[in-house]
C-alpha cells in the first residue's frame, strides 16, 4: 500500500505516493478541491458543451450542416441563421455544432490511442530499465523532436487525408510525452516497498506493473492526457486549416476558418463564429487541464 | 562540465540517428513505386530495372539506409520532382524566412510576458495577477491561423495601419522588413508569451521566496530594485529551458502562421510539396525540422549547464 500519513500537512511527501491516489480513495478529497479551482469547473462545463453539441447535433442544429441555399450566401447573423451562412448558403450554426463531433473524436481517440501506447512503453521501460529502457527512451525523445505539425502534415503524405487518418497522425505525435511521464514516475515507484514486497513474493512482472505500479502513476498520466486533448483539437484544426483535414463538405472548425478567410472583408463571420468555438473549446480544456494539474499532481500543489 | 557536454553531444547524434531512420522508414512507406513516379507512362522493362539498380532499390534494405544517410550527411537530400531544383537549395530558401520569423516572435513574446510575468508575481492575486494570467492563457489557447487572421482583419483591413501579407528580408530592406513582420511576429508572439509570462511569474514568486532574497529585504532593498537586481535574472532561467521544449511548437505554429500571411517559408515549402506528392521535399523539410529543434535543444541545454553553476563547476 501507499504511504496514507499525509493529510494536509505533518509528513513532507517521501515520494509521489505518499499522498493518497486516485486508485487509493481520494476522490472525494480531489474533488473539493476541484471544485474550488474556478478555471477547472469552467472548463468543464466547457467539455460538457462540446460533449452534449457533439451527441445531440442532430436535435439542436437548426439546419442540415451539409445542405446548400438554405439562406442566402454569406448572410451576416439573423434571426433564423444566428450564425449566418457561408459562401454555399449553408447554416453557420450548423456546421458549427456538427463540427463539434470531429473536435471531440479526434481530440479524445487520439490522445486515448497515444496513452495506450506511451504509457505501455514507458512502464516497460521504467520497470524493465537495462537496454530496453535506453532503447525505448532514445526512440522517444527522436519522436518529441519532430514538430507535431509537421509530423502529422507527413503521416498525411502517407496515408491519405480523412478522419481516422487525422487521428493517427496526431497520435503518433503525442506518444513520446506520455512515454517519459509514465516511465519517470515507474522510476520511483518501482523502489518503493509494497514493489518489493511483490517481486518477493512472487508476482509476475506484467502482473506487479499492472496490479501495483500502474494504479501508483496514473495521476500525472490523467494530467497529461487532458492538457493533450487541446493539443489534439488544435492541431487537427491546423491540419484542416491547411487543407489536409477530414476532406470537404465535412463540416470541420478548421476548415470553416480557412474557407472563411477569402471573405474577411465582405463577410468577417464566417471565420469567426467557428474560430470563437475553436478558441473556447481549447480555453476551456487548457483551464481543464491545468485545473487537474493542480489537484491531482502533489509535486505541483502549494 | 566537459563530461556534460559531451554526454548530451553523444546523445544528440543518438537521438539524430533515430530520426534518420524513422525519416527513411517514413519514406518508404509513401505508397506507389518511386521508379514508376521517375519513368511515366512509357517504358520498358529494360528501364525499369536500370533505374532500379540506379537507385540502389535493388539492394537490402539496410545498405539503401547507409547509402540514403551518406547522401544527407552530404546534404544531398535529392531533387524536387516539379521544381527541377535540389531539395537542398529550395529546403534553405524557405528556412531562412522561417526562422526570422521565430526569431521576431521570440522578441515579441518576451516584450510582453516579461513585464507581465512580473507584475503578476509583484501584486499576486490582484486584478493585475489575474488580468495578466487571464491574457496569458487567452493568448495562448487561440489558434495561430485563426490568431491571424482576426489581426488582418483588424490591423490591415478595419485599421489599414500594417500589412496582411508578403515577405522581405531584414538584410535587404530593414524597415520594410519589420513592417510587414508585425502582424505574424504579433501572431506567434503572443502564443509564445502566454507560456512565458506564466512561467516568469510562478519562477519569480519561487525565487522571491528564497534565502538570499529575505536577506536583501532585510538589508532594505527596496521592492523593485529586489525584482530586478536580485530576483529576475535567476527566474528568466527557466525560460531557457521552454524556448528548449516548446520550439518544435513554435515551429509548427510558423509553419500556420506563414499560411495565413502568404510568407514563403518551411510550411508553404512543406504543404505545397505534400499536395504535388513531391516525396524529396516533404523529406528534406522533415529533416530540417528536426535537426533544428535537435540543435536548438542541444544548445538550451548547454546554455543552461553554463548558467547553471551546479552543472558548470562539476
Amino acid at each position: 500500500m501507499a504511504r496514507q500519513l499525509d493529510v494536509e500537512g505533518g509528513f513532507a511527501p517521501q515520494a509521489t505516493t505518499a499522498e493518497p491516489t486516485l486508485a487509493t480513495g481520494g476522490l472525494r478529497r480531489w474533488w473539493r478541491r476541484f471544485a474550488r479551482n474556478r478555471g477547472a469547473v469552467f472548463g468543464l462545463g466547457v467539455l460538457l458543451l462540446i460533449v452534449v453539441m457533439s451527441v445531440f447535433a442532430p436535435v439542436l442544429a437548426p439546419h442540415d450542416p451539409l445542405a446548400q441555399g438554405v439562406g442566402p450566401p454569406l448572410q451576416r447573423p439573423s434571426l433564423d441563421h444566428w450564425a449566418g451562412t457561408d459562401s454555399f448558403g449553408r447554416d453557420l450554426l450548423s456546421r458549427i455544432i456538427y463540427g463539434a463531433r470531429i473536435a471531440l473524436v479526434v481530440g479524445v481517440v487520439s490522445v486515448a490511442l497515444a496513452m495506450a501506447i506511451g504509457v505501455s512503453l514507458g512502464l516497460a521501460a521504467g520497470y524493465y530499465g537495462g537496454w530496453l529502457d535506453i532503447v525505448v527512451m532514445r526512440a522517444m525523445d527522436a519522436l518529441f523532436a519532430f514538430p507535431i505539425i509537421i509530423l502529422a502534415i507527413a503521416m498525411m503524405a502517407i496515408m491519405g487525408f480523412g478522419v481516422v487518418n487525422v487521428i493517427i497522425a496526431v497520435a503518433v505525435g503525442f506518444i513520446a510525452p506520455f512515454a517519459r511521464v509514465t516511465r519517470a514516475d515507474v522510476l520511483a515507484v518501482k523502489e518503493e516497498p509494497y514493489v518489493e514486497a511483490a517481486r518477493l513474493a512472487g508476482v509476475s512482472g506484467p502482473a506487479i506493473i499492472v496490479r501495483h505500479v500502474l494504479p501508483n502513476v496514473l495521476a500525472p498520466i490523467i494530467v497529461q492526457a487532458a492538457l493533450r486533448v487541446s493539443g489534439a483539437i488544435i492541431t487537427e484544426a491546423g491540419l484542416s486549416f491547411l487543407g489536409l483535414g477530414p476532406p470537404p463538405p465535412t463540416p470541420v472548425w478548421g476548415s470553416m476558418i480557412a474557407e472563411g478567410r477569402n471573405f474577411i472583408v465582405m463577410a468577417p463571420h464566417v471565420s469567426t463564429f467557428p474560430g470563437i468555438a475553436l478558441m473556447l473549446a481549447i480555453i476551456g480544456l487548457n483551464l481543464l487541464g491545468d485545473g487537474l494539474r493542480d489537484t491531482l499532481d502533489p509535486r505541483l500543489r502549494r | 562540465m566537459l563530461r556534460f557536454v559531451l554526454s548530451r553531444f553523444g546523445q544528440t547524434v543518438a537521438v539524430l540517428f533515430m530520426a534518420s531512420v524513422m525519416i527513411f522508414a517514413i519514406m518508404r512507406l509513401i505508397p506507389g513505386d518511386p521508379v514508376l513516379m521517375m519513368l511515366g507512362d512509357d517504358f520498358t522493362q529494360d528501364a525499369y530495372q536500370r533505374m532500379r539498380t540506379k537507385l540502389g532499390l535493388d539492394r537490402s534494405i539496410v545498405v539503401q539506409y547507409v547509402l540514403w544517410l551518406g547522401n544527407v550527411l552530404r546534404g544531398d537530400f535529392g531533387d524536387s520532382l516539379l521544381q527541377h531544383e535540389r531539395v537542398s537549395i529550395l529546403v534553405w530558401d524557405a528556412l531562412v524566412p522561417t526562422f526570422v520569423l521565430v526569431l521576431a516572435s521570440l522578441v515579441v513574446g518576451m516584450l510582453i510576458s516579461v513585464p507581465s510575468g512580473i507584475v503578476a508575481a509583484m501584486r499576486k492575486d490582484s486584478a493585475w495577477d489575474y488580468g495578466s494570467m487571464g491574457f496569458a492563457i487567452f493568448v495562448y489557447s487561440m489558434p495561430a491561423f485563426w490568431k491571424g487572421i482576426l489581426l488582418i482583419w483588424i490591423f490591415s483591413v478595419y485599421l489599414g495601419w500594417f500589412p496582411a501579407m508578403g515577405y522581405v528580408a531584414p538584410w535587404k530592406d530593414f524597415a520594410d522588413a519589420v513592417w510587414k513582420l508585425v502582424l505574424p511576429a504579433l501572431t506567434l508572439g503572443t502564443f509564445f508569451s502566454g507560456l512565458v509570462a506564466r512561467i516568469i511569474r510562478s519562477s519569480l514568486l519561487e525565487v522571491l521566496g528564497a534565502d538570499y532574497i529575505k536577506a536583501a529585504r532585510a538589508k532594505g532593498v527596496r521592492q523593485a530594485a529586489l525584482v530586478y537586481r536580485h530576483a529576475l535574472s535567476n527566474a528568466l532561467i527557466p525560460v531557457v529551458t521552454v524556448i528548449g521544449l516548446q520550439f518544435g511548437a513554435l515551429l509548427g505554429g510558423a509553419v500556420l502562421t506563414e499560411t495565413v500571411f502568404s510568407i514563403p517559408g518551411m510550411g508553404r515549402l512543406t504543404v505545397n510539396a505534400i499536395l504535388n506528392r513531391d516525396y524529396a521535399v516533404v523529406q528534406g523539410t522533415i529533416l530540417a525540422g528536426v535537426l533544428m529543434v535537435v540543435l536548438v535543444n542541444l544548445a538550451v541545454d548547454l546554455t543552461y549547464a553554463f548558467l547553471n553553476p551546479k552543472i558548470r563547476v562539476a
